[in-house]
């Protein structure tokens, strides 16, 4: 290893004194009078509810906040399920508006280009460009370090993240979610920033993909003492790295930013009654769900009672449609094949395995969404009703009154402009089942929302609508794809309470998940995948082991 | 798609080339074409091409599967031509209005010709042309603003995974119940409301990498390069080599008498 040359991390500090910041069209501060001291090396974490502004003060620590008129455009956005949400209704039309000062090394960030890094929730927004190598080295490019360092750094950062088994050349698109944040922290170390802000960085992984990322950031900081600030709501895996926790309550006229600040083991003890209520996820505590009542008919017992609905056999999925080389259709390479699972009415099916095996994929086409590759998805006639074996032969309207499907992104699944016309929109298109949109606003808590647009919806809203949705036809067999990540506490346990009532009346529900937790509230089936083979094994399971297929 | 954007496995001689180079001789070779339509002057293209292209890492199969679009519309204008256009010479099919005389299949020849002699250099300059060096190229070399260059390079990037998320939503529409099925006003609609969905995610995630630039350090006026653009001996050769077979389709075609200006036809 070089000796530590001229670029040797200096770690920063931050000073915020009665600092605030309104986004452009709010009329709320998104952080109002905050006053923090962070020394240089202290690792903090950063708590607090939905709409506490945290995302906003990473984003001006980074210095991409913007000028006063241009901050709705570089922040708003992105910073929309944390920063913006609550008063996403009221515009205003004026601009951004900052008050009192944040200082990093007693400067503002933005005279302080590179000093600190920062990444982000999305990893495929982490990544800028289409080569490994060329990716590591774009910071530092753009702080105009010379040549010969860049490489040293970039060859030292992919050492340091654990990516360096792989050629400078490798396409950035093959990469799993977890090396591709292992590849933004490289990115950001190879800047020498004194202050690393991660932004829920491992809020779209799965838990081998937690670690991996966990892991790489604590060596990194080990080794250079750079000062971190993270914003996670899974306090369990962060809490033995950081050395502070800071929770933060939305900007309020009265009271400053900052709730709560002390060492994780004080916070956590003092404020735990607070942070679970506030949907945080604080280690060792698991919330409160509503148990199966049909609990006599134990999951492993084999014998399964529940109506057959639906089955797979021998299944091979692709996303990849048929091919044309030239005159030819070429069937796609799958993913994952010969599969062989049944879902019954009233039984939970779990489809679990490690990261890329084609969990979604397999999940889209049980679901009537994508076409076999190979082997067939059969409906019996309890099911179908008459509109044919093949789900995804069926017509759209046809499809959502027997199988719904509620997607990883709810965004995805927005259709119109109002919470409200977005529930009714299954009903109408069937022509029945309206009555039953007021009972899923009451029981999924949307009441107050229903004039609101579906797209400024907090995170948690907007995956209780997006379930919602599509039960407002009425499904017999519900497909659900990580309904539960990067969701808080109190969602969780909604969620995983509404679909055991859902089992009870005799939904049959099959989740594609990492979560253990949640398989477990579940109950019923679980059918692990692994690459190129499926086998419905009974739970419970082994332990996930880290695993990336190519 | 997104295999599109990296030149995986081709380590051909002409993927070591300056893209600039590359590019200069491609421009010549078309430009010669693009001025006279004659048999000759494509073919002797045409061959000299056929030669360089195991230089670009390319096989037959692999010119099939990329540019058959190309070679299909370069055969349909050349049958269209040599039927519709004014006979000269012996008559060789007369079907009703179409007729097909020595005169016009000669001249349907060289439209043929031409046109996959135009078309393949551009297959031939994308098989080994990786994005990321072409951008280094026109950033470096031709000068052009780097802030511009690289922020296309990024955005390239997202167009593969916008075309990944235009089939998500598609299915994600579908488990919502608006069909992509039915009647063409349907159709359309569907493809609207898709569209719309699309352009919502593609500003998210556009917004996102902007902030992911920004916070390191893009958008500065000055950068240094890690990855330097360079010109060396095969970029002579690769320029060198577009003006002769420039030269050379000219000269045959004036050797043959067949050499045929576009602005001079019908005078």
């Amino acid at each position: 290893m070089p000796a530590l040359h001229d670029g040797g991390v200096r770690p920063a500090a931050v000073t915020a004194r009665g600092w605030g910041w309104r986004h452009a069209g709010r009329t709320k501060p998104a952080v109002h009078a905050l006053d923090l001291e962070i020394r240089p090396g202290e690792r903090v974490l950063l708590l607090g509810p939905s709409g506490a502004g945290k995302s906003t003060l990473l984003h001006a620590l980074a210095g991409v906040l913007g000028d006063s008129d241009a901050g709705a455009s570089s922040a708003g956005g992105s910073s929309a399920d944390d920063a913006g949400t609550p008063d996403a209704g009221t515009r205003a039309s004026d601009d951004a508006d900052e008050s009192g000062e944040l200082l990093i090394d007693g400067a503002p960030p933005r005279s302080r280009r590179g000093r600190a890094g920062l990444m982000q929730q999305d990893p495929e927004t982490q990544v800028v460009l289409s080569r490994l190598g060329d990716d590591v080295a774009f910071g530092a490019e753009n702080l105009s370090v010379p040549r010969d360092e860049i490489w040293r750094r970039v060859h030292e950062a992919l050492e340091d993240v654990g990516l360096a088994h792989l050629p400078l050349n490798h396409p950035t698109s093959s990469l799993s979610g977890g090396q591709k944040q292992r590849l933004a922290l490289a990115g950001i170390l190879a800047m020498r920033p004194g202050l690393i802000l991660l932004d829920e960085p491992t809020a779209n992984l799965d838990p081998a993909g937690v670690l991996e990322v966990r892991d790489a950031v604590g060596r990194c900081l080990d080794k250079t003492g750079a000062t971190l600030v993270v914003v996670e709501h899974r306090v369990a895996a962060w809490k033995d790295l950081v050395d502070r926790i800071v929770v933060l309550q939305p900007g309020s006229a009265a009271d400053g930013a900052v709730l709560i600040d002390g060492t994780p083991d004080e916070v956590l003890e003092q404020a735990r009654g607070m942070l679970t209520a506030a949907g945080v996820w604080v280690p060792g505590y698991v919330p409160e769900t509503r148990r199966r009542s049909s609990a006599g008919v134990p999951p492993s017992s084999g014998h399964n009672t529940g109506q057959l609905l639906l089955a797979a056999e021998k299944l091979a999925v692709s996303r990849e449609r048929f091919r044309r080389r030239g005159f030819r259709s070429v069937p796609p390479e799958p993913v994952l094949r010969d599969v062989t699972v049944q879902v019954r009415a009233g039984e939970a099916l779990t489809v679990t395995g490690p990261n890329g095996v084609g969990k979604s994929t397999f999940a889209l086409t049980l679901a009537g969404l994508l076409p076999p590759v190979a082997g067939k998805v059969s409906a019996t006639i309890e099911l179908s009703g008459g509109a044919g074996i093949d789900p995804y032969k069926w017509r759209a309207e046809q499809l959502i009154a027997r199988i719904g499907t509620v997607f990883q992104e709810p965004e995805h699944q927005f259709v119109t402009g109002r919470v409200l016309d977005e529930l009714q929109f299954g009903p109408r298109h069937l022509g029945h089942g309206e009555e039953r949109v007021d009972e899923l606003l009451e029981r999924l808590r949307l009441t107050h929302l229903v004039d609101a647009n579906p797209y400024t919806l907090s995170g948690g809203e907007k995956r209780r609508l997006s379930v919602a949705t599509v039960l407002a036809a009425h499904p017999q067999v519900l497909v659900l794809d990580e309904p539960t990540f990067g969701q808080d506490a109190n969602t969780w346990a909604e969620l995983a309470s509404f679909l055991s009532e859902l089992l009870d009346a005799g939904t049959a529900v099959v989740s594609v998940t990492h979560d253990e937790e949640f398989t477990h509230v579940l109950g019923g089936t679980e059918l692990r995948l692994g690459p190129g083979l499926g086998i419905n094994a009974p739970r419970p399971a082994e332990p996930t082991s880290e695993q990336t297929v190519t | 798609m997104r295999e599109a954007l990296t030149l995986a496995g081709n380590r051909s001689v002409l993927t070591r080339a300056n893209p600039l180079a590359k590019f200069a001789a491609v421009f010549l070779v078309t430009l010669v074409l693009a001025l006279s339509i004659d048999w000759m002057s494509a073919s002797v293209a045409l061959v000299c091409e056929l030669l360089v292209f195991p230089l670009a890492g390319l096989t037959f199969s692999l010119l099939w599967q990329r540019g058959w679009p190309l070679i299909l519309a370069a055969a349909v204008g050349g049958w269209s031509t040599s039927i519709l256009s004014p006979d000269s010479g012996r008559i060789l099919l007369d079907v009703g209005l179409w007729s097909m005389s020595e005169g016009s299949l000669q001249l349907g020849l060289a439209f043929l010709l031409r046109g996959l002699a135009i078309a393949l250099p551009a297959v031939l300059l994308m098989s080994c042309t990786d994005p990321t060096d072409l951008a280094d190229a026109l950033a470096q070399k031709a000068r052009l603003p780097h802030r511009f260059v690289l922020g296309t390079l990024a955005a390239m990037r997202l167009v593969g995974l916008m075309a990944e998320e235009w089939q998500t939503i598609g299915m994600a529409r579908r488990a919502r119940g608006v069909g992509s099925r039915g009647n063409p006003w349907q159709r359309m609609r569907a493809t609207l409301g898709q569209s719309f969905g699309l352009l919502v995610q593609a500003i998210r995630r556009a917004t996102r990498l902007a902030v992911t630039m920004e916070a390191r350090g893009f958008g500065g006026a000055s950068r240094t390069w890690a990855r330097v653009s360079t010109y060396s001996v095969l970029d002579v050769w690769v320029v060198l080599g577009g003006v002769l077979i420039a030269a050379g389709a000219v000269a045959a075609a004036l050797w043959a008498g067949t050499w045929n200006m576009v602005w001079l036809q019908g005078s």
